[in-house]
């Protein structure tokens, strides 16, 4: 019987022991418990559980840690001060799938925050195991610990570099190439967020096959899958002309301008971010995208979104056109210059304006053809306002100077260009004026509109210093016009005829 | 007169003063002479010279002129071939205006084929998403009209979905049309006493026969009033569980299925499964060795072989052996064959 009774003591110690952590588990999934959790001590006490002779005890122990740590950093510090670490590196080893599981879920949850946490996690020899825990059969351990490396490589690229010396980037492809949906998701998160530091990574991912696999899954129906790999596909794009033309090689286009119109506003940009890595290196890359019909596909994405989801699109469009006149002229007929002026009007965001203003400017700046398709659209006036307005940011300010500028100087198009006299500042209207300047000799019906809508009234009333470049236009101006015009225009001309009428001596 | 006198004296002198001076100067003559040609002629050189080189330089800036004339003539000429030459290089090869209105087309209808392509893909993907949207829904409602398949409406007390005052609602229709919902636990128990045998049966009859439910009876049940007894020790009685003897719960079978058992694990065991066969020919080239009493020259003992299997031909009624109808016995063919004597009588 005592024997029984002694058993019993400890049956209930067992009960209570999992009871408790069990709890713990459940609260730690609310973020307005775990601050009292967190001053009533919890780690001391989490952490000799974790050791539990009873492995649901030590699971649920390390599933109540991976919640505590993964709600803010200063728990996450208390983990790897505590030592817990090296304790989760080797039962992640031994254990069965639930621990693993919970054991990676932990390291995820303390590498997450800070790049010095993940540095502790390398440190203590965490890679290693993880490594080895991608190569097991279990669909659940292999998610938890591809997780866990795609989170410590986000930081920076040593990190990175150490996730690939371990040796992860060959069973992340392979874990790309699994049935289940969730695991494919994460393995193309971390390869994205391996590859987006250099150029060398981007290149050790790609040796290891990746771009095949991740281009056959852009056909793949679900959003949060497309998002990610065509996250990692851009991330790979970016840094080089060699490697955007191996994802090029793997026959993207036209697939990828499906996913411009897909459902989901993140597969969208995402696809819009890819297009742009692949146009901005080179010419002939643009030319690729322009000749599968991509410019009038982005450019129907970014009619169809707002806000920051437009952005890549327009960037996309303001590299194409500052290659060569030709695709700027490609751009131009697949209308893309009114919808980058609704851009620049309706959006709020200073830097969506910014890029769409120097978009503009890379458009019209090659020729007076494209500079008068830009002023078409009543964009210059907008974009003077913008330059001129306070609230505009620096960047703002100094992106629409450039573009209109750039635009002012091969401008022809004189009606676009009349209400800039009025309302320009010196800088600008001195090159308005020359544009005027070097178009109204050759053109007699300019010259006749220029004098009814008043704009030779307003060319005399602006002050020159003689000399001047300005002086010398204005000068060029009048040589256009009979000397009558010219002083019946000019300020104070009523004053000097009435004066004539005051010292007239009347014939008798 | 004395100036004439002196003039008449050097009179005679004259003739030889004027041939001598003559002569002297003769002689001087020539190389006067000689000197004034050649100051004269170097002279004369000097003037055409200098009028030949100012005809020279005349000349040069006539020429001159008439080169750079010439030149920009032929400049001119050059330059408007050059123009053509230039202008037809650039259209053609460099910048082919037609070649670029041409590719600029031809993007407009790539953007245009584009454009409808994604239409089209972006409508059928809408297309889809409704069709599963909506077959959600409807799975979702005959889910519910399954769950609440008791709010059908009778022949006496109408449901709330058929109210007598309105026409009734659709739900109505759904739960008549569907079949009630049942609990996964009863059909999965069905399933599992199909296939029973006496082992688990024990198991079946109890979970069968005692009336079980989720909620337990409670508590503080008041005891009827009356001789009854404990409530508990009565159902314990009346659902005891079947206690069968050892004969009644082996089966029919187990004799036989114990036996096959044995002979498959021998089988098992065994090496190979030829069967041993006897040393025929050892007992066939073994030569006879009669026994010792039949090899005398003596009459041997007849009792085993001739007194029980006396032959008299002479009563023979054929020559014929009797019919075999039995088959004969083959374990007396074996008599004397097989090899081992073990167990023989003598």
């Amino acid at each position: 019987m005592s024997q029984r009774q002694v058993l019993q003591v400890f049956e209930q110690y067992q009960k209570a022991r999992t009871q408790f952590v069990q709890m713990v588990a459940e609260l730690a999934t609310r973020p307005q418990n775990i601050e009292t959790l967190q001053n009533a001590g919890v780690m001391s006490l989490l952490r000799p559980l974790l050791l539990d002779v009873v492995p649901t005890i030590q699971q649920t122990a390390a599933l109540a840690l991976g919640r505590l740590a993964n709600y803010n950093d200063d728990l996450a510090e208390a983990v790897v001060k505590g030592d817990i670490l090296p304790q989760l590196v080797y039962s992640l080893a031994e254990q069965n799938r639930f621990y693993k599981k919970a054991a990676a879920f932990v390291l995820r949850a303390v590498g997450k925050h800070s790049p010095q946490l993940a540095q502790a996690i390398v440190d203590c020899g965490a890679l290693d195991t993880l490594v080895v825990c991608l190569e097991d059969f279990d669909p659940g351990v292999k998610e938890a610990s591809a997780w866990a490396l795609g989170y410590i490589a986000r930081h920076n690229g040593e990190l990175s570099q150490a996730v690939v010396d371990a040796g992860a980037v060959p069973l992340l492809v392979l874990c790309i190439q699994e049935p289940e949906i969730a695991l494919k998701r994460i393995a193309a998160s971390a390869l994205s967020d391996i590859s987006k530091h250099s150029p060398e990574l981007a290149q050790t991912v790609v040796d290891a096959g990746a771009i095949a696999h991740l281009a056959q899954m852009i056909l793949n129906l679900d959003a949060k899958l497309k998002r990610q790999v065509l996250s990692a596909l851009s991330q790979i794009a970016k840094h080089s002309v060699d490697l955007a033309e191996m994802v090029v090689e793997a026959e993207i286009f036209p697939v990828v301008l499906t996913c411009l119109k897909d459902k989901d506003e993140y597969v969208k940009k995402n696809a819009s971010t890819l297009i742009r890595e692949i146009a901005k290196h080179t010419p002939e890359l643009s030319q690729l995208i322009v000749n599968a019909g991509g410019v009038a596909a982005v450019i129907d994405c970014i009619g169809s979104c707002k806000g920051n989801i437009r952005l890549p699109g327009i960037m996309m469009l303001g590299y194409v056109a500052a290659h060569s006149e030709n695709l700027a002229m490609a751009v131009i007929i697949s209308k893309g210059v009114p919808q980058l002026a609704i851009c620049l009007s309706e959006e709020s965001e200073d830097h969506i304006k910014a890029a769409a203003a120097w978009a503009l400017g890379q458009i019209g700046r090659h020729t007076p053809e494209h500079a008068r398709a830009v002023a078409v659209t009543n964009a210059l006036p907008i974009l003077l306002s913008l330059y001129m307005s306070q609230d505009s940011s620096e960047d703002l300010q100094i992106k629409s100077k450039k573009a209109i500028k750039n635009i002012l100087q091969k401008c022809t198009y004189l009606p676009a260009l009349e209400p800039f006299l009025y309302d320009a500042p010196p800088n600008i209207l001195k090159h308005v004026v020359g544009q005027f300047s070097k178009v109204l000799p050759h053109d007699s019906k300019a010259r006749r509109l220029f004098v009814t809508s008043g704009g030779l009234k307003k060319v005399q009333e602006i002050k020159a210093e003689p000399g001047s470049l300005l002086q010398e236009y204005i000068n060029n101006i009048n040589n256009c016009y009979p000397e009558e015009i010219v002083r019946y225009y000019s300020p104070g001309y009523s004053e000097t005829l009435l004066q004539r009428v005051d010292s007239y001596q009347p014939l008798v | 007169m004395a100036t004439l006198v002196s003039l008449q004296s050097r009179l005679p002198l004259i003739d030889c003063q004027y041939y001598y001076r003559n002569r002297t100067v003769d002689g001087y003559r020539k190389k006067e002479y000689k000197a004034a040609v050649k100051i004269q002629s170097w002279f004369r050189g000097c003037r055409v010279r200098a009028y030949i080189r100012y005809l020279n330089k005349m000349m040069t800036v006539i020429q001159k002129w008439w080169r750079g004339y010439l030149g920009r003539k032929h400049y001119r000429q050059m330059v408007k071939i050059q123009k053509r030459w230039r202008g037809f290089k650039i259209r053609k090869y460099c910048f082919n205006y037609y070649y670029l209105k041409e590719y600029l087309r031809a993007i407009s209808d790539t953007n245009q084929a584009i454009r409808e392509a994604l239409e089209e893909f972006a409508e059928m993907r809408g297309r889809e998403k409704k069709k599963a949207d909506l077959e959600k829904e409807e799975k979702r409602k005959q889910n519910q009209a399954r769950k609440t398949h008791y709010l059908l409406s009778t022949k006496q007390i109408p449901g709330i979905y058929n109210s007598p005052f309105r026409d009734p609602d659709p739900m109505e229709f759904e739960i008549r049309k569907v079949r009630a919902f049942q609990m996964p636990s009863a059909a999965h128990q069905i399933q599992q006493t199909d296939y029973e045998d006496l082992s688990t049966w024990l198991a079946c009859t109890s979970k069968r026969s005692f009336p079980r439910s989720d909620i337990l009876p409670p508590i503080n049940r008041k005891q009827c009033q009356g001789p009854f007894r404990d409530i508990a020790e009565v159902l314990q009685q009346r659902y005891k569980p079947l206690q069968p003897t050892l004969r009644v719960a082996t089966s029919i079978n187990s004799e036989k299925d114990a036996r096959e058992e044995l002979r498959r694990e021998e089988w098992n065991n065994r090496v190979h499964d030829n069967v041993f066969l006897p040393f025929s020919s050892f007992s066939k080239n073994e030569k006879y060795v009669p026994m010792v009493q039949t090899s005398t020259k003596y009459n041997g003992i007849s009792y085993a072989q001739k007194q029980f299997q006396e032959e008299e031909p002479t009563k023979w009624m054929s020559n014929k052996t009797f019919q075999t109808v039995f088959p004969p016995f083959v374990l007396f063919d074996k008599y004397g064959k097989v090899y081992s004597r073990a167990g023989e009588i003598a």
